[in-house]
């Protein structure tokens, strides 16, 4: 059996912007998966932590019996292994640094500051986590207009590997903006990813496992998840 | 086009070592550039200006930034002795260690390395849980890579020496034979390894510095 034609699961959660991700990078290549959705607030299934022994977080992609771990992990193992589908990583190895140094770059300095954002403890951090969150997007404003080329997005006419790094944080985004009343992505300050954003959500590959603003908003405060200092697990 | 390849880094810092063993072990002509911590010059700020770090490749003036995202930007910019597997399953599971290690084990290592008492036999046991996935991981191999170095070797050789450097500085002895007998074989297997040897910095000139090192952070925090 050809590698591509071997059985997809996917371990996960609806409100989780990495097991997104690994959905998005699917969705892109047509490949159909099965869905294990794991319930939120009864523990970690016996599949999870059978796959995923390491650090029993969601996402795993399950291939043909084989887990693969980490959301980017995920996204490059679907681009190289369904490879005549649409590209999700560009093909210029300066080019696919620079995304892969920027979504490093989300996750690890500017996520942090979205949940200071949403759920704050404290003026001055409130104050401070903004302007980092500012100064990110200012980045990727940038960034967009680099890669985009005038196109819808930053992977061109097509999604890329940067436009899931980023616009999985949408959901988490527009909580933010609710929550602490201030437009983040803005007309004035960033006009093309405000666009961008639009195209992302609703684009066939996105819209279906994008999660409601709402509903991730009461999940945060339930979970807590924007104030708690360790990465999100679920 | 003549290739240009520059490397600002700093010579104590591991994720230096990282990019000049990989330079190497491809062959590739480099100019290496010591930076100054305390005072980064002015081609580092130019080249790495929102993030300011110090180990930039700069490849035809173009400047790649983060140590695994460089080894693979070697590793798809020159396509001899090939760093990461060709099988995307292994690639994964290559950037997933690699990942583990800089992100769980390191962080844990140092903990355990500044911590006393009871919080010290916490951070171990947890350093030794993460080091024994690691170990399950090389599977009776030589390397990680398979009967030659790869990526995830480069990735962590900070365990075999930078931890072995420290272990002279703390006391601490994290990777012993009696638990982890696999890693300290290819700890043993490493030493023969031409560009691993290269790379290293003078042990006592290392063992000062991270001394120096663990002496501020302990007095920072007791202040």
């Amino acid at each position: 059996m050809e590698r591509s034609d071997e059985k997809v699961k996917v371990v996960g959660t609806w409100s989780s912007q990495f097991v997104m991700r690994a959905r998005i990078a699917l969705n892109i290549k047509s490949v159909s998966y099965e869905f294990h959705q794991e319930r939120l607030w009864e523990g970690k299934s016996e599949l999870l932590l059978r796959s995923n022994p390491a650090q029993k977080k969601v996402p795993v992609l399950i291939h043909g019996g084989k887990p693969i771990c980490e959301s980017f992990n995920i996204v490059e193992y679907v681009d190289e292994v369904w490879s005549s589908a649409p590209s999700i990583l560009p093909s210029d190895p300066k080019e696919r640094a620079t995304a892969r140094f920027l979504a490093a770059y989300l996750d690890e300095k500017w996520f942090p500051s979205m949940r200071t954002v949403g759920y704050p403890q404290g003026e001055d951090a409130r104050k401070a986590a903004i302007a980092q969150l500012e100064k990110g997007l200012v980045l990727l404003e940038e960034a967009f207009v680099n890669y985009s080329k005038g196109k819808s997005f930053f992977g061109g006419d097509q999604i890329g590997y940067l436009d899931i790094a980023f616009g999985s944080y949408l959901g988490w985004l527009r909580v933010a903006e609710k929550m602490s009343e201030i437009k983040l992505l803005s007309e004035a300050k960033t006009p093309r990813l405000l666009q961008w954003a639009d195209s992302f959500s609703s684009h066939a590959a996105v819209k279906d496992v994008m999660p409601d603003t709402e509903k991730l908003a009461d999940f945060g405060v339930r979970a807590k998840i924007l104030k708690a200092t360790a990465t999100p697990k679920l | 086009m003549a290739e240009e390849v520059k490397l600002l880094g700093m010579w104590a810092i591991s994720y230096n070592r990282r990019v000049e063993r990989a330079l190497k072990l491809k062959g590739i002509p480099y100019e290496y550039i010591e930076e100054d911590l305390s005072n980064k010059s002015n081609l580092l700020l130019q080249l790495n200006p929102v993030h300011k770090k110090i180990l930039v490749l700069v490849h035809n003036g173009k400047p790649i930034v983060g140590s695994l995202v460089i080894l693979e930007y070697i590793d798809e910019t020159w396509k001899t002795n090939p760093l990461l597997p060709q099988d995307p399953y292994e690639r994964a599971i290559a950037r997933f260690w690699a990942k583990f290690i800089d992100e769980k084990i390191q962080p844990t290592a140092r903990s355990a390395n500044l911590a006393e008492g009871e919080e010290r036999e916490k951070a171990v046991e947890e350093c030794c849980e993460q080091l024994k996935m690691l170990e399950n991981e090389l599977k009776g191999k030589s390397f990680f890579g398979g009967d030659a170095i790869g990526y995830l070797d480069i990735a962590a050789l900070v365990i075999a020496f930078w931890f072995e450097v420290v272990r002279d500085v703390v006391g601490l002895d994290l990777v012993t034979e009696k638990r982890f007998p696999s890693l300290c074989r290819w700890i043993g297997k490493l030493q023969d390894v031409d560009v691993v040897n290269q790379c290293r910095p003078p042990k006592e000139k290392h063992v000062n510095y991270i001394r120096a090192g663990y002496e501020a952070t302990k007095a920072a925090a007791s202040n």
